[in-house]
């Protein structure tokens, strides 16, 4: 058996650099102080990816895009499907639980200025990734084709076609003509199972090139030739896994006793009903529009709110370039407190959205 | 002499073959991306203009109440009001294009999605919707309910 090893190592050792490899594996540290633990949300994220790309893959196997039937696939999943809705719903808890993770991911690197040169890339590709999961998941929560997702898409892209000028053509592009529809369905579909997993693809393996790079971060104030490291295996590997095990668990259980519900088919010809909001990653930015006034000075309410967010998403790419003072090893308290503004902002939004009476 | 003007003409052949290279370079890159960007726009379906539609009979529609209907591609709501009479609009709200309801309780039209309200006239009560919603024509002949539009 042994020899059997050795022989497979030798044929491939000598085509692909597999000792240089194991070398720069078992030589790579993570390094050690009292913020290490916000390292291992990236390995969540990760993880909780890896899920979603198996379960989509599954769910590939029965789903049908159209209007007329998408609706009644899902059913089919999850009713008739041996074991149809627990894949089903891993896929949807494991969508949101992502969406969160990067959020806390993001923002733990953004309070630890891990943006500092020469991560600035490394950061920018984080960004797009978010940006990209919003993406996902907007375009994922209209297939099930249920009133929920319909309304959440319709009022989604007439945002996007308030932006001026690129507004109106985009929104076109996204629906597939003037009314979201059947090719709407069919698009968000194609860009949920091929566009956003192939820029994601080559988005996340440049943001992970870089992190083998440059290595992690040290916080603020730390130089890094002096921190203390453990080595990234198996110290650091077997830590991270307990932590996908974590995620596991929590998965599955959501999954198991709060199985995602698939509520009522859409009917382009009904009223929107009561209670309606999008996924709660998206709340934050529904309440903002619903609480606007019509006009702010001369500028209609949903513009202005729109490109504040739009503005906001270009302020966050560019944080490496703007703030100047973690670059000389400095904190500039603004940038912390436009952080804790931002944080605050999404928490109690998010939970104004839910206990708001909505009449 | 002779020479400068060899340097010349080599001069204009390179800028000639720059400029015939860049331009065909431009001219393959539009060869692809033209036919792509058309085709990811839908092409506009000639849609016949619809005027008039049968909503129904008056009584299907009970007093204080209201009814969405289909007005070609896009949703309309008839309200009968309290006195009997009819009114209806679009029912594609202004603000960011969700389809209101009528609301018995209140009296009036609301949009669930942000909260728009609307008098039974169409003008905007309160809420984030910045203008009124498009009111159609209500014709009553016999007992069937006919809604038109302009």
């Amino acid at each position: 058996m042994k020899k059997i090893i050795n022989s497979t190592y030798k044929w491939f050792g000598e085509r692909i650099p597999l000792k240089e490899l194991i070398d720069f594996i078992s030589k790579k540290g993570v390094p050690i102080h009292s913020y290490s633990y916000w390292y291992f949300f990236g390995g969540i994220c990760l993880f909780l990816y890896i899920t979603q790309v198996v379960t989509g893959i599954l769910l590939l196997l029965y789903y049908k895009p159209t209007a007329e039937s998408a609706y009644e696939s899902v059913h089919f999943i999850v009713a008739n499907v041996p074991f149809g809705w627990l894949i089903r719903s891993i896929h949807s808890w494991s969508a949101n639980l992502l969406i969160g993770a990067i959020f806390i991911h993001m923002f733990s690197t953004y309070f630890l200025k891990a943006y500092r040169p020469p991560r600035e890339l490394t950061w920018i590709t984080g960004c797009l990734l978010l940006y990209l999961f919003l993406a996902f998941g907007f375009s994922g929560y209209l297939l099930p084709w249920n009133e929920l997702s319909f309304f959440a898409t319709k009022v989604g892209t007439e945002i996007v076609g308030v932006l001026p000028i690129i507004g109106k053509p985009l929104k076109i592009f996204l629906r597939g003509g003037e009314e979201v529809s059947g090719a709407t369905l069919t698009r968000f579909f194609g860009f949920h199972v091929a566009v956003l997993p192939g820029i994601v693809f080559i988005i996340l393996g440049i943001h992970l090139l870089l992190l083998q790079i440059h290595g992690m971060s040290v916080p603020l104030g730390m130089k890094e030739e002096e921190v203390k490291k453990e080595p990234f295996f198996p110290n650091f590997f077997i830590k991270e896994l307990i932590g996908w095990l974590l995620i596991t668990v929590i998965l599955v259980s959501l999954s198991v006793f709060f199985p995602w519900p698939l509520g009522k088919k859409a009917d382009p010809f009904a009223s929107a009903p009561a209670g309606i909001k999008p996924e709660w990653y998206f709340t934050f930015m529904f309440l903002t529009l619903k609480l606007l006034p019509q006009k702010v000075i001369f500028i209609e309410g949903e513009v202005l709110g729109v490109l504040i967010f739009f503005i906001a998403a270009i302020f966050l790419l560019l944080i490496p370039f703007l703030d100047l003072w973690s670059k000389k090893e400095k904190r500039n308290p603004i940038f912390t407190w436009i952080g804790i503004f931002a944080v605050l902002y999404i928490i109690i939004m998010t939970i104004l959205t839910y206990i708001l009476p909505g009449k | 002499m002779k020479k400068g003007e060899k340097m010349e003409r080599r001069e204009f052949l390179k800028k000639s073959l720059d400029f015939i290279i860049g331009g065909s370079l431009l001219g393959v890159i539009f060869s692809i991306f033209y036919p792509i960007m058309k085709f990811i726009f839908p092409p506009k379906l000639p849609e016949a203009p619809q005027f008039q539609v049968k909503v129904g009979n008056v009584d299907d529609i009970p007093l204080n109440s209201g009814k969405v209907f289909r007005f070609g591609t896009r949703p309309g709501i008839i309200i009968r009001k309290s006195d009997g009479t009819f009114v209806a609009f679009s029912a594609t709200c202004t603000h960011l294009g969700c389809i209101v309801q009528y609301r018995p309780d209140l009296g009036h039209i609301w949009c669930a999605c942000h909260n728009g309200h609307f008098d039974l006239s169409g003008n905007v009560l309160s809420g984030p919707p910045p203008s009124p919603l498009e009111k159609f024509n209500v014709k009553i002949i016999g007992n069937e309910i006919y809604v038109t539009r302009g």
